[in-house]
């Protein structure tokens, strides 16, 4: 592991390791806000921050951290930096602070971000681990972002604000109330694995979710 | 927030709220736990007993202690550590005096302290200012829905894996999300009955 090239850690974290279509976690948080581009791009912005610079602490502590401990220290270290981005977007995007509302907070306990932490972080130099954890967030945006796309020009008809569609469009209400996160990804996760099954060798079921562990 | 009685609150959290349904919590253990219905299930009774309690304990560490102090910012680190401590001490607990019952729920409850629906809840009742009694049924009414929905894809999916033979990519996390689709507009039918946001 020690010898990670940068190009291998992006094209692992944007493809071949996708933490929503390989591993389907980390969604809870960041799915709800996907019915506005803006929202999510706000979101996602917030947690690259968290999830690169919280592999990059934890990767610095790594040597000091007693390891019996070391989960209560980086959910501690993710939650200063989750205090960080939401005081920031409190001062100076406040109404989309209030449209995200809980939903901020709640980055603290996405899986992604832990999980890059255990799996990587804490066993790897500081710079590697900041790439990681920023090619990991990378690769989970660019699916939302997708999903998010499909959900604002579907359900309002517009995008990022713009109106794209004729004036006759019916928006399809459905697509911002919460059955059409659930189908978009579904869907997304179905296409992406049935049109690319190489990449995903070997990661059946068994793989996604080991029987009793987190 | 105080003219909802509590009752009408625990209703609304369970159906015309349901926090995995309309608010996306808890969606990790839901999507890799849910397949087969007894340990769904399982599950969801420790997500009750520990949402129930923690809603009711960070309101008073809220309101008792962090907003007198003008330390509201700190709620999420505070929030997250009396969760993680609250599972510990139960899991203690339960093995040591109650070994049946840490039989049916011990391996769930480590798995508590990152299930987001836990902390989603605590943070809804500081955002809605519940008072306490609100806040506890919120919890309770969070937690039973959250189970119901994990229940009743837990046996879907059991039947599905029996009976049925799905497209190659469409298996697991993929067949899932679109029944919790379904079933989400399902529970839409609640919404308009109650309004609570």
């Amino acid at each position: 592991m020690a010898d990670q090239t940068p190009g291998r850690i992006f094209r692992q974290g944007l493809f071949t390791e996708n933490p929503i279509v390989r591993h389907v976690l980390g969604i809870c948080s960041t799915l709800a806000v996907t019915n506005l581009v803006v929202n999510t791009l706000v979101m996602n912005a917030g947690l690259l921050f968290t999830i690169s610079m919280s592999s990059l602490t934890v990767s610095l502590l790594r040597t000091v951290t007693p390891v019996r401990i070391r989960m209560m220290v980086q959910t501690l270290i993710i939650a200063s930096y989750v205090i960080v981005v939401d005081i920031t977007l409190k001062a100076y995007l406040p109404e989309i602070s209030d449209a995200l509302g809980p939903y901020v907070g709640l980055i603290i306990t996405n899986c992604i971000v832990m999980g890059r932490c255990e799996a990587f972080a804490r066993n790897n130099p500081p710079w590697p681990s900041f790439l990681d954890g920023l090619a990991t967030g990378l690769g989970f945006s660019m699916v939302l972002l997708a999903i998010a796309v499909v959900r604002e020009i579907l359900g309002f008809g517009t995008l990022l604000g713009a109106r794209v569609m004729p004036e006759g469009f019916v928006p399809w209400t459905i697509m911002i109330m919460a059955p059409g996160a659930f189908f978009m990804l579904g869907l997304f996760v179905w296409f992406v694995r049935a049109r690319f099954p190489d990449l995903f060798e070997g990661s059946g079921e068994s793989r996604i979710a080991p029987k009793g562990s987190p | 927030m105080t003219e909802i009685s509590a009752g009408t609150l625990f209703f609304a959290a369970i159906f015309t709220n349901n926090i995995l349904l309309t608010n996306f919590l808890g969606l990790c253990p839901y999507l890799s736990i849910s397949r087969d219905y007894k340990a769904a299930l399982g599950l969801g009774g420790a997500v009750v007993f520990v949402m129930t309690f923690t809603a009711g304990i960070n309101h008073l560490v809220y309101h008792q202690v962090l907003a007198p102090m003008n330390l509201e910012h700190f709620r999420y680190i505070v929030f997250i550590i009396v969760i993680a401590a609250f599972v510990q001490l139960v899991e203690m607990a339960v093995e040591r005096y109650l070994p049946a019952l840490y039989f049916v729920l011990g391996i769930f409850l480590p798995l508590i302290t990152v299930n987001c629906a836990i902390l989603g809840a605590s943070l809804f009742m500081v955002i809605r200012a519940y008072t306490f009694t609100q806040a506890v049924v919120y919890g309770a009414g969070s937690g039973i829905g959250w189970m119901l929905a994990i229940g009743i894809v837990g046996a879907i999916r059991e039947k599905i894996q029996k009976t049925s033979q799905l497209p190659p990519g469409l298996e697991g996390p993929g067949i899932t999300l679109i029944i919790t689709g379904v079933l989400s507009l399902a529970f839409m039918v609640f919404s308009g009955m109650i309004q609570i946001q």
